[in-house]
Formats: C-alpha cells, sequence, structure tokens
C-alpha cells in the first residue's frame, strides 16, 4: 500500500510540475504579456548577438587557413550558420504549426508567419555563400546536385508560405493553411541533412554534428561554433521583432474590423420609421 | 593576414551576407515604425468614437 501511495504521489507531483510548465507556456500566450517580455528581452539580446557574430568572424579571420582550401574556408564562418538556420528555422515554423493545428496556440501562427521571412532570408544567404565557395573551390557556381537542390526546394517554399500568407485575408484561415502546407514541406528537412549521404553529391558530407565527432580542426571549429550561437541569438532577435510586428498588425486589423462593424450597428437606431 | 587568390569571391560572399541581414533588419524596423503610426491613429480615432458615443 505505501508503495502504491509513494507511486500515486509521484504521479501527482509530475502532473503537478506539468502543468505548473504549461500554465508558465500559456503566459506567454497572452499577446500583451509577449510584448512586455520582448520590450525587456530585445535589446540585451541583440548586443549580445552583435557581439558573439563579431567575435566569431574575428576568431575566423585570425585563425590558420585550410590545408587545401587556403583562406576561402572562410566563407564557412558565414556558409553553415546561415544553412543550420535555414533548416532551424524551417523546423520552429513546422512545431509552430503543429501549435496551430493541436494545440490552437493564439501566437504559434504568428510565430511562424514571422519566421518564414527570416527562413528565406538565411536560405538565401547559404545558396549565395555557398555558391561563391563553390567557383573556386569546384569551379563552378552552381550544380544540380541533391544538397543544393532540396536547399534551393526549401527557398522555394518559404517563398511560397510567404505567398500563400499574403494571398489569404483571413489570418486564422491562412494560418491554417500554411500550417498544413508547413508540415507537408517539412518531409524536406531530412532529404537536406542525409541527401550528401543518400546520394552522390558535390557537397561535402556532414563534418560538426557526426556521431564519430566533429572531422575539423579545433582552430577552425571553435570560430565556427562562436559564429554559429552568435548567428542564431540574431535569429532569435529578428523573429521576435517580426513577431511584435505581427501582433500589432493584427490589432490594427481588429481595429479596422470594429470600426467598419460601427456604423451598421449603429444604422437602425438612427433610422427613422419609413411607413 | 591575406585573403589569398580567392579574396573576391570571399569579400563577395561576406558582402551579399552582410547585405541580406541588413536589408531584412531595415524592413523589419521600416515595418513596425509604420504599423505603430497606423495603430495610435486608429487608437486615437476609436477612442474618440467612443467618447462621442458615450456623451
Amino acid at each position: 500500500m505505501d508503495n502504491d501511495t509513494e507511486y500515486g504521489t509521484r504521479i501527482d507531483d509530475q502532473e503537478t510540475f506539468g502543468l505548473e510548465f504549461i500554465m508558465q507556456l500559456l503566459a506567454f500566450a497572452n499577446p500583451t504579456r509577449f510584448l512586455k517580455f520582448v520590450q525587456v528581452v530585445l535589446r540585451p539580446l541583440a548586443i549580445l548577438a552583435i557581439a558573439t557574430i563579431a567575435a566569431g568572424l574575428y576568431l575566423g579571420f585570425v585563425a590558420p587557413e585550410d590545408y587545401q582550401q587556403g583562406s576561402t574556408v572562410r566563407i564557412m564562418y558565414i556558409h553553415v550558420p546561415a544553412a543550420w538556420l535555414s533548416m532551424f528555422c524551417y523546423s520552429l515554423m513546422a512545431i509552430s504549426a503543429l501549435g496551430t493545428l493541436v494545440w490552437k496556440h493564439p501566437l504559434a501562427d504568428v510565430s511562424a508567419k514571422a519566421a518564414a521571412p527570416i527562413g528565406a532570408a538565411f536560405t538565401l544567404i547559404a545558396l549565395l555563400t555557398g555558391s561563391l565557395w563553390g567557383k573556386p573551390m569546384w569551379g563552378t557556381y552552381w550544380e544540380w546536385d541533391a544538397r543544393m537542390t532540396s536547399v534551393l526546394i526549401l527557398f522555394i517554399m518559404y517563398i511560397g508560405l510567404i505567398a500563400l500568407w499574403k494571398a489569404i485575408e483571413d489570418p486564422i484561415l491562412a494560418g491554417k493553411a500554411c500550417a498544413i502546407l508547413t508540415l507537408v514541406g517539412a518531409i524536406n528537412l531530412p532529404v537536406i541533412k542525409f541527401s550528401v549521404e543518400w546520394w552522390n553529391s558535390l557537397h561535402q558530407p556532414a563534418s560538426v554534428l557526426r556521431l564519430d565527432g566533429p572531422t575539423i580542426h579545433p582552430s577552425l571549429l571553435t570560430p565556427l561554433l562562436i559564429s554559429a550561437i552568435g548567428f542564431t541569438l540574431l535569429f532569435f532577435t529578428l523573429h521576435m521583432m517580426a513577431m511584435r510586428n505581427e501582433i500589432l498588425s493584427r490589432r490594427i486589423r481588429t481595429l479596422r474590423l470594429k470600426a467598419a462593424a460601427a456604423p451598421i450597428t449603429r444604422q437602425p437606431a438612427t433610422q427613422e420609421p419609413t411607413s | 593576414m591575406t585573403l589569398g587568390p580567392h579574396a573576391e569571391f570571399i569579400l563577395a560572399a561576406y558582402g551579399a551576407c552582410a547585405l541580406v541581414i541588413v536589408a531584412l533588419t531595415a524592413w523589419i524596423l521600416f515595418e513596425k515604425r509604420s504599423l505603430e503610426k497606423t495603430l495610435g491613429r486608429l487608437s486615437a480615432r476609436f477612442e474618440a468614437s467612443k467618447t462621442d458615443k458615450n456623451s
């Protein structure tokens, strides 16, 4: 019996902890509370992001050259974080899509909509810097190989989602439609990640996130990781700024709808009977 | 520190990255200013109409 009681108590504790955690998450579901949080956090986060990126890029430029690629390896310090963020951003949008469709979280589609242009920008950076790295190393700016083509598809997905959000006026309906398309497009993420292993690709295989550890020398890996942390902080800064804009935009829409509805509700009271 | 024989590719990559990030940040900030202006104007008009209705 004691064991049962103890087991029951443990379950209760876990449930209480779970409920508290959910309540804390739901506290940020309130847009007003979220805007206050952004106001406090944004400036320090932006300063930290800029400082970390500056440190990462500085260390990248004073790091030794690669024995094969020479100084061209310095493109890695912007290309890899951008490529990583292009996938991270889409993963965040896929989680937000679940938040919209399953939990109907009020900020989920705000988060997804705000993230799309930022994800598109980082994907564009990954494509441009990859192309500029490819020309001196591979002798070509572009090759229709699996990695490059799947990243291009990711970029097109971002553009398609932005266009779909613009095409549907009702934000709730737009959020649902885009959430479905986002989840369908998420199939591209493992294709991008494993494309270099599944097919013969001009692109090199993974050299940082590997089961047997990174294959890059620590003198090049350290600046790369610092740069990646800096760009990730920049992503969160921009995402919060864009989410704030989206909340303001929805408030404007609500006020416009109220203003448009006001004369209709007042009309019967001011009109004289016609008989 | 020298950038070697492919310096133009390295500089072009960093330039493109900076350009995209600056353009994105400027767009977000410009949009924020425009939205705040519109929201302020609409809120003032909405409050004024509520006051008129009450009086």
